[in-house]
């Protein structure tokens, strides 16, 4: 199962990002191989609907899941219309949530907040 | 004259001040471009009211026609397109309405359609032609009503414009005050006005826009808002002071320079010092 986290830096060790369209980078998981990948987040200098093209990238990543802190309404629209489903992170941790996840200990991300719409200057 | 009133924040007197106006120079325009909560037409209660919609246009496709190119996807930069599950997306808050998307199609597969957002209304009170724009609750954006509302071409010839800005300095504020001769700056006498000020006072620089600021809500001792426009020598059009009066007109929704004589001298006086503030400016430049 591939799995997805917005993180801060392309490491292991760095915190889960607390923003989903502006994170920096996404680290892509494969929960059988173990392997990761990080993609960087070319929506995060957008001028406006960042949320919707860093999930169309997300998307065409073809994840199964979603871990993050919160989403914004847009973006959680894209991810749902492509049937990813999204859970919520419980601390900064991105072995801690990936191993919460394997134990099926995530609950799903359900407060869907309205945007930050303007954070990106636009 | 185009002459436009703003302030940082909400509730510093921009109303106050441009209906007032408004009415102390009589033949006059006064445009509400407060969209999300206009409240100018209370104080003027406009009769023959006529309201015209206005709409954007919003891009939609024909899934029959879409090949899954991606063209407008990437095109699009305030990102209102997605391509999911073989599908094209469009939303419609984020969607600028440019048609860029519509153009590059390379399948002829969009189409505009068009989305009311809001309306203005056109009234008259006195001698003063009262033009109101109301952004529909839920909408994201009152730049397209403000279009609409400065660029009416059926508005009557009349020697002055008031143009009530929305408060803040983002977007919505930059296209009200974008065709302005002039700016009044509206500041509270507290710390947290000189803030908001400084908001208005680095757009109207930006802008290269002349300037002025009215001090609201005057009260004896220390004026933090008039410290800061001494000390960027930013010229200093009238005082109001925090009067219980003026408060009563004002709360009554009455016109102060239509109801007291003390305030009709106030702001007869207040549009005198503008008008020659915007004259001397204008020789400035065209000596």
């Amino acid at each position: 199962m591939k799995i997805v986290l917005p993180v801060d830096d392309k490491n292991m060790e760095t915190d889960v990002c607390i923003s989903f369209g502006r994170t920096p980078y996404f680290l892509i998981f494969d929960t059988e191989s173990k392997e990761s990948t990080f993609l960087a987040n070319h929506a995060a200098n957008s001028q406006g609907g960042a949320g919707i093209k860093a999930a169309q990238a997300i998307v065409d990543q073809k994840v199964d899941a979603l871990l993050a802190p919160r989403c914004g309404k847009n973006a959680a629209e894209v991810i749902s219309a492509a049937e990813i489903k999204m859970y919520k992170t419980m601390n900064n941790s991105i072995m801690d949530n990936i191993n919460a996840f394997n134990d099926g200990k995530l609950a799903l991300l359900e407060d869907i907040h309205a945007g930050f719409h303007g954070v990106g200057g636009r | 004259m185009k002459i436009a009133v703003l302030s940082g924040k909400g509730g510093t007197g921009k109303t106050l001040i441009s209906v007032n106006l408004a009415a102390a120079a009589k033949d006059a325009i006064y445009i509400d471009c407060d969209v999300e909560e206009p409240n100018g037409y209370l104080f003027f209660k406009p009769v023959d009211v006529i309201s015209k919609q206005v709409s954007i246009k919003i891009p939609f496709v024909s899934e029959n026609l879409c090949s899954g190119c991606r063209e407008c996807v990437e095109f699009c930069k305030f990102n209102a397109l997605a391509y999911i599950n073989n599908k094209l997306v469009v939303f419609d808050e984020v969607c600028h309405s440019c048609g860029g998307c519509v153009l590059f199609c390379p399948e002829k597969a969009l189409q505009e359609k068009r989305k009311v957002i809001g309306e203005i209304q056109k009234g008259i009170s006195e001698d003063v032609t009262i033009i109101t724009g109301i952004l529909n609750t839920g909408e994201a954006s009152g730049v397209p009503i403000i279009k609409n509302l400065l660029h009416d071409s059926s508005l009557p010839l009349k020697s002055f414009t008031f143009i009530d800005c929305p408060p803040g300095s983002a977007c919505i504020v930059m296209e009200s005050i974008q065709d302005a001769d002039y700016c009044i700056l509206v500041a509270e006498p507290t710390v947290f006005g000189v803030h908001n000020l400084d908001m208005v006072y680095e757009l109207v620089k930006l802008f290269d826009k002349p300037h002025g600021v009215v001090l609201n809500k005057c009260l004896e001792g220390k004026n933090p808002a008039e410290r800061f426009s001494i000390e960027r020598d930013i010229k200093v059009l009238g005082k109001i002071p925090f009067d219980n009066q003026l408060g009563m007109l004002n709360t009554n929704a009455l016109i102060a320079a239509r109801k007291d004589e003390k305030y009709k001298a106030f702001f007869v006086s207040l549009l005198d010092t503008v008008v020659k503030e915007v004259l001397q400016h204008a020789t400035a430049i065209n000596p």
